[in-house]
């Protein structure tokens, strides 16, 4: 894993003495709400429902056993003994009290963390591939490529205010595991005649005008990748509307020029850009490169796995993935218990996971787009210990990818923009669907829920979406079918007029019942709404 | 009615304008009338609450109820974790909301 040199260090306790006198300055009433709320957000720290909310980073989803373990200790020490997990593989705090934002703040800056551009129009937490080092299909690690992205993109002078905030993915895999043609900027880094490189894409997005991105580089080797990623972000900067929140994401901007165009002002840029010396000699791309070297991985270990325990068994099959290292797997710590509260964690399961990444996966966590959190590299001989342990914890729910598998989003119970719970929702789907063998029978099917227009909740990716509104001061719910955020990506079709909670809940029901009486073998939800269309699917919800 | 509502700067707890003072529960809320507005003016500007803005409700038996259902999630706390509610020990609370 990276670990801070000293510019990096003083840079972020810095930021968190600046901060700290800010706050002072707010409670001494030295400085106004409409002041201090633009700086407060750059902190990370929103005023939603309930209290303050802090949006910790954890950046490309990485996290050691001691930064995990911190998490835990800011959950006990400063809000309610849980965290919730999100979509952008940060995590949020939701019962902060603004007196002691700069003490977390300063507490997780003594295991490199922080909450630095988890909000604003800025860059945000560069995403990737939540199994990066240790997937089997991957060309490269992608972490230290987001690892320079981030030290690219932090206090990026010319990207502080941009017309809107910036979403940017990295992955090295023909599976894309991060959503990435739904960023603003999403990086496939591939290999061409043996040099890598990537290929770019641009303006992609969810919200309430979603997209997916087009490709506008084919390949671009990767001694010039900032460059061409600064020049991307230039000619948004410049066009990119600002008299209109709703039409200011790069997006919009790729949509209003088109591509063609889009491509030949970046080229344009690019040209002058390359010039610069942006990008990073090559000692120090070998310097970051070196944090990531694999771990010392024992060889000749063996692949046997004792599958007697049945319980064992379908974890196994469910939530283990293969890796690229003989004798190891990636274990998936599902955070969806039937009943549970999507992404969130409890300060004790925090610290579980924390101490099974120290003892078990080479003191490394990550976590996930769909808010789980995985152990990268475990034996495969510390599986059963692994699973005891997840059990004990309440962790070991065996349902990845599977229809209880929910992306949520807080929805109306903690979020001041949502429209609609999104949390009850789930749970109501994960208790109408508990039993795990018609769930494993349906396989995977990917369910997501917002409960607004912005999308966080994911559900334009939904192989079934579902969108909380407001109407007439009622809760309701629209759904959607054939959405995916992976390498077949598409966007998830509206079906008709909403529902109430439980009349959403009983639609989904024939919608898979339909999906189970018309679907051939080997199909997945997906594959069968692709061949048959939407059309069947709209009829067995509304007849 | 009309509720005056905020959160408290320091703590960002929920708060309720009561006639003289902030509470935490939705119960003492006063009828702000017409003085919505002047009165967030003077407690914003004392730092006793922190962006609070007014809300229509209805005046029941139990006391006043938020007319939508965000304002009512406000005063209650989260439906999914009743024992966060301001009445963790009424496990039939987040029906109120809805």
């Amino acid at each position: 894993m990276y670990q801070y040199d000293q510019y990096d260090q003083s840079m972020v306790d810095a930021r968190v003495e600046e901060f700290r006198d800010q706050v002072k300055r707010r409670l001494a009433g030295q400085m106004t709400e409409d002041r201090f709320k633009p700086l407060r957000l750059m902190n990370g720290l929103y005023l939603q429902l309930h209290a303050y909310m802090l949006r910790v980073a954890v950046p490309y989803g990485t996290l050691s056993s001691r930064q995990m373990r911190m998490l835990g200790h800011v959950a006990r020490k400063y809000d309610r003994g849980y965290g919730h997990f999100t979509t952008r593989q940060n995590l949020q705090f939701n019962w902060i009290k603004l007196e002691d934002a700069p003490d977390i703040l300063a507490e997780l800056a003594t295991v490199e963390m922080h909450a630095i551009q988890t909000s604003g129009n800025c860059i945000r937490n560069i995403s990737s591939d939540q199994f990066a080092g240790a997937a089997a299909d991957e060309v490269t690690d992608p972490r230290p490529w987001a690892e320079l992205l981030r030290q690219w993109s932090t206090f990026h002078p010319e990207f502080t205010y941009l017309p809107r905030k910036f979403k940017i993915a990295v992955i090295a895999a023909a599976e894309d595991r991060a959503a990435m043609r739904l960023h603003d900027i999403g990086i496939e880094l591939l290999k061409k005649d043996g040099v890598l490189g990537a290929k770019i894409f641009v303006g992609g997005g969810m919200g309430r005008t979603p997209m997916i991105s087009h490709e506008i580089r084919d390949f671009v080797t990767a001694d010039e990748l900032l460059s061409y990623l600064e020049a991307c972000l230039r000619v948004y900067n410049r066009y990119g509307r600002r008299d209109n929140i709703y039409k200011a994401r790069i997006k919009i901007l790729l949509h209003e020029l088109g591509p063609d165009e889009y491509r030949r002002q970046v080229e344009e840029e690019f040209a002058q850009v390359k010039t610069l010396g942006i990008d990073p000699p090559v000692a120090e791309l070998e310097r970051i490169s070196a944090f990531f070297a694999p771990p010392a991985f024992e060889s000749g270990l063996s692949e046997d796995l004792d599958r007697s325990d049945p319980d064992f068994a379908v974890w196994l099959d469910q939530n283990v993935k293969p890796h690229k290292q003989a004798g190891y797997a990636i274990v998936n710590i599902s955070l969806k218990p039937v009943g549970g509260i999507p992404g969130d964690a409890s300060a004790d399961q925090i610290d579980v996971m924390a101490d099974l990444g120290e003892r078990y996966s080479f003191d490394e966590l990550r976590v996930t787009h769909a808010q789980n959190i995985v152990l990268p590299h475990v034996r495969k001989a510390d599986l059963y210990a692994v699973w005891q342990a997840l059990t004990e914890a309440g962790l070991a729910e065996a349902n990845l990818d599977l229809i209880s598998d929910i992306i949520a989003c807080p929805g109306l119970d903690y979020c001041s923009l949502a429209n609609a719970r999104s949390i009850p929702l789930a749970q109501k789907i994960a208790e109408r669907f508990r039993d795990l063998d018609r769930q494993r029978d349906l396989g995977e099917l990917k369910l997501k829920i917002s409960g607004c227009i912005n999308a966080c909740g994911h559900h334009h990716a939904g192989h079934i979406g579902i969108l909380g509104v407001d109407k007439k001061g009622k809760e309701n719910y629209q759904l959607s079918l054939g959405g995916s955020g992976a390498e077949d990506v598409s966007l998830a079709k509206i079906t008709g007029p909403g529902f109430d909670e439980d009349g959403v809940v009983d639609a989904i029901e024939r919608v898979t019942d339909r999906f189970v009486q018309v679907r051939e073998p080997g199909e997945r939800f997906l594959d069968t709404y692709r061949r048959v269309g939407f059309e069947t699917f709209k009829e067995a919800i509304y007849g | 009615m009309k509720l005056l509502t905020g959160n408290d700067l320091v703590t960002g707890d929920v708060t309720w304008w009561t006639g003289n003072g902030w509470s935490r529960h939705v119960e003492d809320a006063a009828d702000v009338g017409d003085l919505g507005e002047a009165i967030a003016k003077a407690e914003e500007g004392a730092r006793r609450v922190n962006v609070p803005y007014v809300i229509d409700a209805v005046a029941t038996p139990e006391g006043p109820r938020p007319a939508h259902i965000k304002d009512r999630i406000r005063a209650l706390g989260p439906t999914v974790r009743p024992d966060l509610t301001l009445k963790p020990a009424d496990p039939d609370a987040g029906s109120w909301v809805i």
